[in-house]
């Protein structure tokens, strides 16, 4: 199954936040969604989302200025 | 997601309705509900003004001493005497929503109907509504009346109180 992946490169905070969330209203429990985004904040934002959230970031890395986030629904 | 009777619950009285003080209690409602919590959000004097149907919010470089607008590579400071000046605030405004809109920022319509999807609750101040003589017919759908006992009694629940 193709992995769902949400584009949120140059949007600035709160988007990258609010948009997944929504976005992972939509990934079956259990699946993954990964997250691009160009915003820095973004990296502790996601970390402190999944630890509030209970959701598993499963995965953390930057590439050529691109932040990808893999987050895994967990409830 | 987290046990909904276990989600903590934040509340924010919110006063002012210029452009620069709107961003945080909706960047704050926004997110925190995005994490979990359940969010009210009380609208008083000039916070009412970021119910009303039409924005149309504003900054002024009058009494803003730590404003510096990044203009020409440089950070400029705005000294007090240009805000009497014909059109400078509204420069100011229009060079702060260009900035936003740039920056991938998101504008405060989009963030405040992101907070009533995600069923932030918002009170609008009885009070200072008649006060103003604002009336039910200005605002936005969502938001109900209340006065400041309702404020209390959701703050004493709540486990993060802010006022902005």
């Amino acid at each position: 199954m193709a992995e769902q992946v949400l584009d949120v490169k140059g949007l600035n905070c709160p988007l990258p936040i609010l948009r997944a969330k929504k976005a992972l209203k939509d990934v079956p429990t259990g699946s993954t969604l990964r997250v691009l985004a160009t915003d820095p904040g973004a990296v502790k934002d996601f970390e402190a989302f999944c630890r509030t959230t209970g959701n598993e970031l499963i995965e953390s890395k930057s590439e050529n200025n691109v932040f990808s986030f893999l987050i895994k629904r967990t409830a | 997601m987290a046990d909904v009777s276990n989600a903590k619950s934040m509340s924010m009285i919110v006063t002012k309705g210029s452009l620069d003080w709107a961003y945080p209690p909706f960047i704050l409602a926004t997110t925190a509900a995005a994490m979990g919590l359940n969010v009210t959000m009380f609208f008083t004097f000039y916070g009412l003004t970021l119910l009303k149907k039409k924005l149309d919010l504003k900054i002024s470089t009058l009494g803003n001493p730590a404003m510096e607008m990044p203009m020409f590579g440089m950070h400029i400071g705005m000294p007090n005497i240009v805000s009497a000046l014909p059109g400078v605030d509204a420069a100011a405004t229009a060079m702060m929503k260009n900035l936003i809109k740039k920056k991938g920022v998101a504008s405060i319509e989009e963030l405040r109907g992101m907070a009533l999807e995600a069923d932030v609750k918002m009170i609008a101040c009885q009070m200072t509504m008649d006060l103003f003589e604002y009336t039910k017919d200005d605002m936005i759908e969502g938001p109900v009346l209340g006065g400041a006992a309702t404020y209390i009694e959701t703050a004493t629940k709540s486990d993060i109180n802010l006022f902005i």
